[in-house]
């Protein structure tokens, strides 16, 4: 905790003093940003613009971590979905998506359907191959354990294999975040100016750069938040999962 | 030619070269019968054949050097493994797969790295969906009776390799199956807690009215702690002697590892499987 703490103030103290210097004239010192900071939140412009981010993100995620989470199961299990879907994910994790944005604002309009599908194909392959691959590599031996003790096989899939690869599943669902978070503002960004993307837009715009760091700082401050919230989750359904691993 | 054996009366040694051939007409003295079974794995025949019989109450140790095809007939028995032809019988009823009469100890104890030793030793009873209290009132005794008393709420990577055995044990004994299958339970523990267990599974097998099979790569460990030795030869693998310690189990514990009649079946069973060790 304290760690963290004063990794912040490094981090923040170098921010500051590059501001002063400055390193260019568009790079604000860390105090300012914190003043536009404060400013967005209390006129409102901060929440009506995540009001809007947050939509296709919340949406977003939600879908790739089921879906994610739901095929990279599937995909695990059977070596037939692996043969079929497999190279799907793996060609969309590889996928220059600026590139395909025009293609889905061409298809899907320049509304929600195309913001969500940016932050999905940036979410998904990384939670969909993470889960594949946790459930491929379960420990052999604890599953055959489970049958001589006459599990069924979705008392196995949900007592060993689920428990046994959650911290792989949950590693994969904080990657696949991340991405959404990058896909979020990317979307915004390259689709159409509202929320967050707005703010940032507008304000470079302007030459209001405080505005502008300050709007990206908020963002990486609600990711890191819902990071640790997932952490939180993980170790409310997995209480073992913080109690390391035995290794023989 | 078949010898009764039963504990604790006279004691009879005998080797029958080769294995038992025929159907044996006293079944219901036998609680596991393996009867011509051979198992490939592709090309590699790990079992060719393979006939033995294990005795209702008695501890049988398979032996043999490594590869013979010991772990894929405890497998087999404990319906984890289809054999390729053969079948084996549990009291009378041909395996197909596992069953509440058969519990397994596994060599590297397969616990739940997340479950605490409680749940660890109540999982088996857990799957056959027992309610929560009366498994782990069931779990906290077997805890105790392999002296584990204290660490119900302990997880496994807090447990040294010995104690982690015992959980695997419990958790074998809780589910109060007939048939105790254990593959080298004892090979990942150090020498002491090892003559421990050894002193222990002899007494378990005493007090216990179970069937236990028990594979080994130590012949002093057979010797020691077996009814019924069966040794194996290496691919594909036979039932090559079946020797049955005896006379000196009455002496004591302590008196076992002196006794000349064990020292004897140690050499006898090393001379025999010398010529397979390179
Ligand atoms: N899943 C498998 N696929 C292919 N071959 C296998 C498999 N499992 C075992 N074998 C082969 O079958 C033979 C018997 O294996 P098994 O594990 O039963 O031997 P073991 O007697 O238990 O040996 P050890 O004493 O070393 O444990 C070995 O030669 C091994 O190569
Ligand atoms: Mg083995």
């Amino acid at each position: 905790m304290y760690l963290k703490l004063l990794s912040a103030v490094i981090v923040f103290g170098a921010w500051e003093i590059a501001g002063r210097i400055p390193v260019s004239y568009a790079f604000p010192t860390f105090i300012e940003s914190m003043v536009a900071l404060a400013q967005m939140t209390f006129d409102g412009t901060l929440f009506t613009a995540y009001g809007e981010t947050l939509r296709p993100l919340i949406i977003g995620v939600a879908i790739s971590a089921f879906i994610g989470i739901a095929m990279g199961l599937w995909i695990g299990l059977s070596n037939w979905f692996d043969w079929l879907f497999s190279p799907i994910f793996i060609v969309m994790q590889a996928a220059p998506l600026a590139a395909l944005i025009p293609l889905l604002v061409m298809a899907y309009g320049i509304g929600l359907t195309s913001k969500v599908f940016v932050i999905c194909i940036m979410a998904m392959p990384v939670i969909v191959l993470n889960t594949a691959s946790a459930v491929r590599n379960t420990p052999s031996s604890i599953k055959e354990m489970a049958r001589s003790f006459m599990g069924s096989d979705l008392e196995i899939l949900l007592k060993i294999i689920i428990p046994a690869a959650s911290p792989v599943i949950f590693s994969g669902l904080r990657l696949g975040v991340s991405a959404g978070f990058i896909g979020a503002i990317l979307a915004e960004l390259k689709i159409t100016p509202t929320g967050v993307g707005d703010i940032i837009t507008f304000s470079r715009s302007i030459a209001d750069y405080p505005s502008m760091y300050a709007a990206i700082f908020s963002i990486i401050l609600l990711a890191v938040l819902f990071l640790n919230l997932l952490e939180r989750l993980e170790n409310l359904l997995f209480e073992g999962n913080n109690r390391g691993y035995v290794s023989d | 030619m078949r010898i009764f054996f039963s504990k604790g009366t006279t004691v009879v040694m005998s080797q029958t070269k080769g294995a038992f051939a025929k159907a044996d007409p006293l079944s219901g003295e036998n609680a596991v019968t393996a009867h011509k079974i051979s198992k490939s794995y592709g090309d590699v025949e790990a079992l060719k054949n393979l006939t033995l019989e294990f005795p209702r109450g008695q501890l049988t140790s398979l032996l043999g050097p490594s590869g013979c095809g010991k772990t894929t007939l405890l497998k087999i028995i404990a319906g984890l493994l289809d054999p390729t032809s053969g079948e084996v019988k549990v009291n009378g009823k041909t395996v197909t797969g596992p069953g509440p009469d058969r519990a397994f100890v596994f060599q590297d104890f397969a616990l739940l790295p997340w479950a605490s030793v409680i749940r660890n030793v109540a999982f088996g009873l857990e799957l056959r969906g027992m309610a929560k209290s009366e498994r782990e009132a069931i779990a906290a005794k077997y805890i105790r009776d392999v002296g584990l008393a204290g660490f119900e709420k302990s997880y496994p990577h807090e447990l040294s390799g010995g104690m982690r055995q015992r959980v695997g044990l419990a958790r074998a004994l809780a589910v109060d199956a007939q048939v105790l299958l254990m593959d080298e339970p004892f090979s990942a523990v150090d020498e002491q807690t090892r003559r421990k267990f050894q002193e222990d599974l002899l007494s378990l097998v005493q007090n216990e009215n179970k069937t236990f099979i028990f594979v080994t790569h130590s012949i002093e460990e057979a010797v020691y702690v077996s009814d019924q030795i069966a040794i194996l030869l290496p691919r594909p693998s036979r039932v090559h002697e079946i020797i049955r310690p005896g006379g000196f189990r009455e002496k004591g514990v302590d008196n076992i590892r002196r006794d000349p009649e064990y020292l004897d079946i140690v050499d006898e069973i090393w001379a025999s499987l010398r010529s397979y060790v390179e």
